[in-house]
């Protein structure tokens, strides 16, 4: 299993998961788990995600997610997890 | 599973503090190059490197994209030139022809720097050698891309004093040909003892003959994350500071670590070693002198900096050598004045002066390094202040270097702008008290005695 971390920073507003899981789902990635909180008063929420189906490309994934992010006020990300795992994990 | 603390620690230090991948340097051994005939060679030459590297930059593009990390720099690194080209080049100009050849074929690739226009004479110096050294001013005059270094001692053969005398004209010249550009060519040479063969660093990189075809080496960063982490350790103890710059150090290898790996498998190239290294860039933050503050030292230079810069290196190999099974290269806090924002307000408040910064080099992981000083020095001078550097270097078996750059038409006051991660500098005074009876005698300085261990 490939597994991608979304992250979404930025100010809440109505939709921005919506539209996220929407994107996913019409590319076949699967979401394993979210988990979301406030820092600095800012919304942060973190999704990781199955992309060993994905209809698209790892760079077209993460260029879309960017420019939902960019409509929606925010910051979203995709990044492999293994970055993640490697730093935090021995 | 990782957490969304974890995830966010992370992409802070990305964002916030400028971790990032420093280099991926592509190792390539151009022995298999060497002919003869000099039009041959550099035909080679060009094809062996266009060939190895020609996906480096994408993969490297690649990486970045699919992990959300900086990769700041992909490099070159060649076998020494003076032995691939001893064959071919029977003038100095012959071996001018070859800068410009790897010149090309970096930027055929898109690599920001080749490293490897160096010659190894810590003993004794070939025909060859000389020539190549002789070169070095008009290569680095002619060529972007091309670094240049010289090895001039080592614990195990003492010091070439030749040498030595040698590359203080050298180190002139190089800054009078490039006299129009702030002698920048200076930016690009290094002089070393005890070179390491896998140094993924520039301008010091080269594939030293003991290493294979080819190979990955992969250079970290990271002084404003460790800087960041030091924030929160005000007042405690050296222990508790220590541990917490082994943590980070730990965990910004690994993603070094990491990254190296994924080269290496999609470029099909062994991967060699990381280099655990805290090289400070001119961004605000990203500096070595901002952690010796966050310690409680008011500047860099302050006393106290020696002990902390000791402390400092100490710690980061050792949280680093956890991360990584093959640790290699410099490996240790880079201590350059003109890339460290730091280094430059500690230099311009009166703080950090040459000889301070001469006594951090026996602890840091090179030596002196991006120090810019005045164009009127004397090549006596310069020659004075590298055998000093190499003989901390030699006696005390570990890497030190000397980056130079005496602006020509400047002097002490004057700031020189190089540009880029190169940075800007404020030209140091000198000691300028003669020493040319010394330099001048020739010969070698023998090896120190606890280099004797057969």
């Amino acid at each position: 299993m490939k597994r991608t971390v979304i992250t979404v920073v930025g100010k809440d507003s109505v939709g921005i998961i919506a539209r996220v899981c929407t994107y996913l789902a019409e590319n076949q990635v699967n979401i394993l788990d979210i988990s979301q909180t406030i820092v600095d008063g800012f919304f942060n929420m973190m999704m990781i995600v199955d992309t060993s189906r994905c209809k698209v490309d790892f760079g077209v994934l993460a260029d879309e997610m960017e420019r939902i992010g960019e409509e929606m006020s925010c910051i979203i990300k995709a990044q492999r997890e293994d970055i993640f795992d490697n730093m935090h994990r021995i | 599973m990782i957490n969304i603390y974890e995830v966010l620690e992370t992409n802070e230090m990305i964002e916030k503090e400028n971790l990032d991948v420093r280099t991926i340097t592509l190792g390539i051994s151009l022995l298999s190059c060497i002919d003869s005939d000099l039009e041959r060679l550099k035909e080679k030459i060009y094809d062996r490197i266009t060939d190895v590297a020609r996906d480096l930059v994408t993969v490297g593009q690649e990486i970045e994209r699919e992990y959300g990390i900086p990769i700041v720099n992909k490099r070159i690194s060649v076998t020494p030139i003076a032995l691939v080209g001893g064959a071919a080049c029977h003038t100095a100009e012959d071996f001018v022809e070859l800068a410009k050849t790897l010149d090309r074929a970096a930027k055929e690739v898109g690599v920001n720097f080749i490293g490897g226009y160096s010659a190894l004479v810590s003993k004794g110096m070939t025909h060859s050698d000389e020539l190549l050294i002789q070169s070095i001013p008009q290569a680095l005059a002619e060529t972007d891309f091309v670094c240049s270094s010289v090895n001039l001692g080592s614990t195990k053969t003492g010091l070439n004093m030749d040498g030595v005398r040698m590359m203080g004209d050298i180190i002139l010249e190089t800054a009078r040909l490039t006299g129009d550009r702030d002698s920048i060519g200076c930016a690009k040479l290094v002089v070393f003892c005890n070179a390491p063969d896998d140094n993924p660093f520039m301008a010091g990189a080269f594939h030293g003959v003991s290493e294979a075809n080819e190979i990955i080496n992969v250079g970290v960063s990271g002084p404003g994350v460790m800087r960041k982490a030091l924030e929160s350790q005000h007042g405690t103890d050296f222990g508790t500071l220590c541990e917490t710059i082994k943590k980070t150090a730990f965990k910004i290898t690994r993603v070094g670590q990491l990254v190296a790996r994924e080269a290496s498998q999609r470029l099909n190239i062994p991967f060699g070693i990381i280099d655990l290294s805290l090289a400070p860039t001119p961004a605000i933050g990203d500096s070595i002198a901002d952690i010796f503050e966050e310690m409680g030292l008011e500047r860099a230079g302050a006393p106290g900096t020696t002990a902390a810069l000791a402390l400092l290196n100490d710690q980061v190999k050792k949280g680093g050598v956890m991360a990584s099974s093959y640790v290699g290269g410099l490996s240790g806090a880079f201590i350059p004045v003109s890339e460290d924002q730091g280094m430059i307000r500690a230099v311009e408040s009166g703080a950090l002066t040459l000889e301070k910064l001469e006594a951090m080099t026996c602890v840091c992981s090179v030596g002196l390094d991006m120090i810019a000083i005045p164009g009127d020095t004397k090549a006596s001078t310069i020659s004075g202040i590298i055998a000093d550097e190499m003989a901390i270097g030699m006696v005390n078996q570990k890497t030190t270097a000397v980056r130079l750059i005496p602006v020509i038409g400047k002097s002490v006051g004057d700031t020189v702008e190089f540009g880029g991660l190169l940075g800007y500098a404020p030209v140091m005074p000198v000691n300028s008290f003669d020493n040319r009876d010394f330099i001048n005698r020739g010969g070698r300085i023998p090896a120190p005695i606890h280099s004797f261990k057969n």
